[in-house]
């Protein structure tokens, strides 16, 4: 991203320059950070079980079949969505979707980088601030560290990922996350008091 | 000390600051600690409010939530003016300001006060009865007029300057109430180790403790071991511990809604504190601990200033140093109203006598209150109270009638007898049972995951509370999971009670000073104004269910939900109706508990949060060119792009115009976009669509349209197949979420042996639709990697490649009729292709334009929109579109629907264009369509407008019509009757610019 | 808001998440063009409505995403068991609440 930032010059073998949703934002209350992350590749990833070997192999990372969990490594994140569908998250700036267009076995590979932004909500009171708006327990029993599910937030979808016990990566589509973020500022100023 | 009612010697806010105040003008010194009513009872004033219907003065008759009379109005600053404020919970902050409510032009003088000597007319039901004629009266009359005489207060006028905010919780234990038995349940819950939360509607645990001088736990007061228990929880990691919370709602499944007051007691809160928050908690376990509610007795006159519950004089007393009164007169029907004389004489205020209702009661507090040389009529009644805007003395008589005797009293203490609070365990379904014995509802059948224990569960005495609280708060934590209940040893300890009171039983209904004379006033319902004779009257005019004599009477529908009415009006009525109580039975108790405001409902959804806003990735160009934008669903989208002086019909028209000349850019990324992938992907097409795709070439795309199982159109948009097994669906941009909704439904639930997936992509693309004879010309030079020829890239085709360096989805396809094209790039580079396609564009006399135009375009062009020429009730054949229905297959959704009866009839509304006769008259939309304009009223309606705009690059109007067996009518003549004349039209073919198509390639 | 066990995510959740999706168990027919108007009628029309109850689909639609199906006592609006799409309708009920399929 930084390389395509570079470029500017409208011409036709150079890039177009990237400007993410609200790059740079973030809000800071006592006990809890909210701030947009940087651009991630990112892959909605549909298969039957069959298929799951083949693709964990290519993607270097497990795909985990229990409902509300996720898988990590090097960098890249599979959340369990649905029975059938996985989100993946490359932060290292590695492209799953490439990694799959080998794979023969059945699957359904599209590419959403650009669909989802995502932000951190890290602190101590990082929890209630995410409650402000989201009907899932977050308790540590229920909601542990690695956990992912789609949920609610106020009125719109999220992605919520646990990323250590007091941190969560909150994805939600580009058009909601001036919503999103907002209504995590405000989470985040009421859960401080 | 503030207040000249104030004993120095009594309560527990002997050190608190000095707080001033003021009340209808007036300015007081209370003191920090206090509540509103504590202060003002501490200045000796007990005139608080009017009541609602007739105005009578009303003074405080609580010391809690309960309170029907003391409703203030609190005035922060302009904004800020909360109306209906109960005087006994809001707690007293130095600068507050109070105003009286209900009574004008001041609360002493109340001119509406006459209500009160013309009762006669408003006697139970008068609503019904005396507005009925004539009946034109109701609408200029009698409607405006209730209107302004009924509610309380009045509301604030300028939105609300305050946040609120909201926050879900979960816990093992929910404890409801903070008095002995919430906090011993609270206690043994959290000994276990399982979260718990203890909520109280009070800034001070305790609940009765803070007025039961007697209670001793642990070897200390009662009071100071409620505040080291709380304290003790509070300290707790597994324990929320939340005061001022009030439990408004017990919902399903263990969820309540509670209301924290964060900030109502601050003189200053900080701008990051709400003012209110709202806590929706789901439980495993709910305790009710939320205790009872003492009764008044109901009397001739009960409602006189200075006569009041005698556990609220106890509390004001023992809490917050506050005599009631100098000689005060207690008039009962139970022991704890000699608690409170005896505390009061104790603390030095004249006890003129007790008025005992009962023959020959004895007890310990009856012989304590006889040592202290009180006074004491047994079997007799106070009959009526003296006074007016403050109570003057007591009429006392043998309850069974005899010589009166009147003496002076500057206050009256009474007590029926407490009643056991039910309503959140009614709220949670849970069956209520009367016994018999001690005559009160207690609960019954359970429906939900929860217990009460102490006062609201009907158990009396203190040590029987923590007993049956602590065990019970152990065995809620056991069901919740905890680990082991029985090993909590050590980390505590069940509370021990050293000393407590106990109160027996008392009276429901009407005492002898209420009647049956049918002019005395004697109160059941305090805030709404009904009196024991109300529901007499209810009953005799033929009132039989309790829950006909409440609306008839209006019993218990005020704010306070007859917290404190409920039960005498119960009983009244069973007397009357000469049955038992249960089998009248109770009405329903409903949340809200008290009354919460919009700001703790509505919660962070004002404002930015009322609901989403959401932009394009192109959207901050546009807004830098100055376009208005038009709000389509939740998005914002470019409506037209005016230039300096142009009004929108001339940004319009020179856009329409320079896209047919030159070229137009349109930002179009709102489209719904759904990628369809799997080695079934086009039998699932084939399905979803009423169009042929299994022999649609990868490259190609097709318009397709969508049916209900109906046959009705639900959605339309061009499709792209990228791959034999990789589909690009375009939708309408309101109908993205339904359509993907309604193509899962049948993927997975109709046809789950497909082996396909679908993706929402709206948000993934930004989509740039370029479109014009220049089109071309613009996009070339930054494209690389696709042949852009005719021949190569034919109208209705899509390519994958790189443009401006960047991945792009370039489909050939137009919604104007002109040469044009469709850029979709990954969203973050969608301004950054715009702006160079801008540049490019600028070298040909290209413009941006917005809906407006796009819409004018397609409809010169005879192009539907879905959901504006088709309403649910059009067929792919009513609007013309018979072509893209697959005529050869076998089945697809609304292939069935299409073949119905009423589907195939002549006579079916058909999609036409209509041209006025005056071509620069603009049809409204919406407007309908009559054979013949000089029918009698009704006329016959044939049709009506769907679109309908002035077409620049047509020099004259268009429209497009839904009309009765239109293509049967092409050349004839139409009426459209609109309300400044008929206007005359003539039937078309829906194309109104280049017929031919040829400009498609041109 | 009630709770609701999602039978692919295997825990209850709250209702936000889902949308309810009309009765259950209404096939479509694999001949639907083949179908006659009383047989169309009934399928596309006709719904039971009782008062009891009712099988129906929900949607756990900002969850797993999943349709599945729900048994719900339409008098106190407890749900009496959860389950698959595709899974037959169950020929026994559990005897209590929820209570009963959420262990």
């Amino acid at each position: 991203m930084a390389k395509a930032a570079a470029k500017t010059a409208a011409t036709a073998s150079s890039s177009a320059e990237r400007r993410p949703a609200l790059a740079g934002r973030s809000t800071s209350a006592t006990g809890v950070k909210v701030e947009v992350l940087p651009p991630a590749e990112r892959m909605s990833l549909r298969a039957p079980e069959a298929s799951l070997a083949a693709l964990s192999k290519a993607l270097g990372v497990t795909l985990p079949k229990a409902p509300k969990t996720s898988a990590s490594k090097a960098g890249r994140t599979a959340l369990w969505l649905g029975p059938d569908e996985w989100l993946v998250i490359d932060e290292a700036g590695k492209d799953p979707l490439a990694d799959c267009a080998g794979v023969s076995a059945l699957h359904s590979s599209v590419g959403v980088s650009h669909r989802n932004i995502a932000i951190s909500v890290a602190g101590p009171a990082a929890e209630a601030a995410i409650n402000s708006g989201c009907p899932q327990d977050l308790s540590l029993v229920a909601f542990p560290v690695g956990a992912g599910s789609r949920t609610i937030l106020g009125k719109v979808e999220i992605v919520l990922l646990r990323t250590a016990e007091d941190a969560f990566r909150v994805e939600c589509w580009r058009s909601f996350s001036d919503y999103v973020f907002t209504f995590l500022s405000e989470g985040a100023r009421d859960a401080a008091g | 000390m503030s207040g000249a009612f104030r004993i120095p010697a009594a309560g527990r806010l002997k050190q608190a600051k000095t707080a001033r105040f003021s009340f209808d003008g007036q300015s007081y010194a209370g003191v920090e600690g206090d509540t509103l009513a504590s202060a003002l009872l501490a200045n000796g004033v007990h005139l608080v409010g009017r009541s609602f219907k007739y105005h009578r003065p009303r003074g405080v008759l609580s010391a809690g939530a309960e309170e029907p009379n003391a409703l203030v109005q609190i005035v922060r600053d302009d904004a800020r003016k909360t109306p209906n404020v109960r005087a006994t919970v809001q707690e007293l902050y130095d600068g507050l300001a109070a105003n009286s409510q209900n009574r004008w032009p001041s609360l002493s003088f109340d001119v509406s006060a006459v209500n009160d000597l013309a009762s006669p007319l408003f006697s139970a039901g008068f609503y019904y009865k005396t507005f009925m004629w004539p009946k034109a009266a109701w609408k200029s009359l009698y409607e405006p007029k209730i209107r302004e005489a009924a509610g309380l207060g009045i509301s604030p006028d300028r939105p609300d300057p305050d946040h609120y905010s909201s926050r879900y919780a979960h816990c093992d234990v929910l404890v409801l109430g903070g008095g002995a038995a919430g906090i011993a349940a609270a206690l043994a819950a959290a000994e276990t180790g399982v979260s718990v939360i203890l909520a109280d509607e009070q800034a001070k645990f305790g609940g009765s403790l803070r007025f039961e001088s007697g209670a001793m736990i642990d070897g200390q007061d009662g009071f100071a071991w409620a505040q080291a228990a709380v304290a003790k929880l509070a300290a707790m990691g597994n324990v929320r511990v939340l005061s001022r919370t009030t439990a408004f709602g017990y919902y399903a499944q263990n969820f309540v809604g509670l209301v924290e007051r964060v900030s109502d007691h601050l003189k200053a809160p900080g701008h990051d504190l709400p003012r209110e928050r709202l806590w929706q908690v789901r439980a495993k376990r709910v305790m009710l601990a939320s205790g009872a509610i003492e009764r008044h007795m109901v009397f001739a006159n009960n409602d006189r200033p200075g006569i009041m519950l005698a556990g609220a004089a106890r509390t004001y007393l023992n809490q917050y140093g506050v005599a009631v009164g100098r000689n005060v007169g207690v008039y009962t029907a139970n022991d704890s109203a000699y608690a409170a004389a005896i505390d009061l004489k104790k603390a030095g205020v004249n006890v003129a006598a007790i008025v005992d209702l009962r023959d020959n009661p004895t007890g310990p507090v009856i012989d304590e209150a006889r040592a202290l040389g009180i006074e004491i009529n047994f079997g007799r009644a106070v009959i009526r109270a003296g006074g007016k805007l403050r109570v003057s003395s007591m009429t006392v008589q043998p309850k069974n009638g005899g010589g009166e005797r009147t003496i002076p009293v500057d206050a009256i203490l009474m007590s029926a007898g407490w009643t056991p609070s039910v309503h959140l365990f009614s709220q949670s379904r849970g069956k209520v049972a009367f016994n018999d014995e001690t005559k009160r509802f207690v609960p019954g059948t359970y429906a939900q995951d929860c217990v009460s224990v102490g006062a609201c569960n009907g158990t009396d005495g203190l040590s029987a509370t923590l007993d049956e609280a602590y065990a019970a708060g152990a065995k809620a934590a056991k069901d919740a999971g905890a680990k082991d209940a029985s090993t909590k040893t050590g980390k505590g300890a069940k509370p021990k009670v050293d000393a407590s009171e106990s109160w027996s039983r008392g009276m429901l209904g009407a005492a002898p000073g209420a009647g049956p004379d049918t002019t005395v006033k004697a109160f059941v319902d305090f805030q709404n104004d009904v009196t024991a004779k109300d529901i007499r009257q209810a009953v005799h005019e033929g009132m039989r269910s309790i829950e006909h004599v409440k609306r008839f009477t209006t019993n218990g529908m005020a704010t306070d939900q007859g917290k404190t009415s409920n039960m005498h009006g119960l009983a009244i009525a069973a007397e009357t109706l000469g049955k038992p109580i249960p089998e009248v039975g109770l009405t329903t108790f409903r949340a809200p508990y008290t009354p919460v405001t919009f700001g703790a409902i509505v919660s962070h959804a004002r404002g930015p949060l009322f609901d989403p806003t959401r932009k394009t990735a192109i959207h901050p160009w546009a807004e830098a060119q100055g376009a208005v934008f038009e709000d389509v669903g939740q998005w914002k989208r470019a409506w037209y792009f005016p230039k300096a002086g142009e009004d929108m019909h001339k940004a319009v028209d020179r856009e329409c115009v320079a896209v047919r000349n030159k070229a137009g850019l349109f930002d179009a990324s709102t489209l719904g976009k759904i990628e369809v992938v799997g080695p079934d992907a086009a039998k699932f097409m084939e399905l979803l669509y009423t169009n042929p795709w299994e022999k649609l070439e990868p490259g190609r795309c097709r318009y397709g349209i969508m049916l209900r199982e109906d046959g009705f159109i639900y959605d339309d948009g061009v499709v792209g197949r990228l791959a034999p097994d990789r589909f690009h669906v375009t939708t309408t941009t309101g109908g993205a979420p339904r359509v993907m909704n309604h193509m899962e439904d049948y993927l997975q639930t109709e046809f789950p042996h497909l082996n396909v997936w679908l993706t929402s992509i709206t948000e993934q693309w930004a989509v740039i639709a370029v479109q014009g004879p220049k089109s071309r010309d613009i996009i070339a030079p930054l494209v690389e990697g696709i042949d852009m020829s005719d021949e190569a890239l034919p109208h209705m085709s899509v390519r994958e490649g790189k443009i401006c360096g960047v991945p792009t989805r370039l489909f050939r396809m137009s919604f104007t009729g002109e040469r044009g094209f469709e850029v979709n790039v990954p969203a973050d580079y969608g301004q950054a292709v715009w702006e160079a396609l801008w540049a490019e564009g600028q070298k040909h006399g290209a413009t941006a334009y917005g809906t407006e135009s796009m819409h004018v375009l397609r409809a010169e062009k005879g192009y539907i929109i879905v959901g504006q020429d088709t309403d649910g009730t059009v067929t792919p054949n009513d609007a013309g579109l018979d072509w893209a229905v697959g005529k050869k297959k076998a089945d697809f959704v609304g292939i069935r629907g299409l073949m119905r009866p009423d589907l195939v009839a002549k006579g079916r509304k058909q999609l036409v264009g209509l041209k006025t006769k005056d071509p620069k008259v603009v049809l409204e939309e919406g407007a309908q369509i009559v054979e013949d304009p000089k029918q009698p009223i009704p006329m016959k309606m044939i049709g009506h407008v769907t679109s309908s705009y002035w077409s620049e690059n047509c020099g004259r109007s268009i429209a497009l019509a839904l009309v009765t067996g239109g293509r049967d009518r092409m050349g004839d003549t139409l009426y459209v009757p609109m309300p400044n004349g008929v206007i005359e039209v003539e039937v078309t073919g829906m194309v109104f610019f280049d017929e031919t198509g040829g400009r498609l390639n041109g | 808001m009630l709770l609701i066990r999602c039978p692919y995510c295997e825990e209850e959740r709250p209702e936000l998440e889902f949308r309810n999706a009309g009765e259950a168990h209404i096939a479509r027919s694999a001949n639907m063009a083949g179908e006659s108007d009383d047989d169309f009628e009934k399928f596309f029309f006709i719904r039971s409505n009782p008062k009891g109850i009712i099988y129906e689909r929900w949607r756990h639609m900002h969850g797993c995403a999943r349709f599945f199906n729900a048994v719900r006592d339409t008098v106190t609006d407890k749900f009496v068991m959860t389950y698959k799409a595709g899974e037959p309708k169950p020929s026994k009920l559990p005897k209590n609440s929820n209570e009963v399929v959420a262990k």
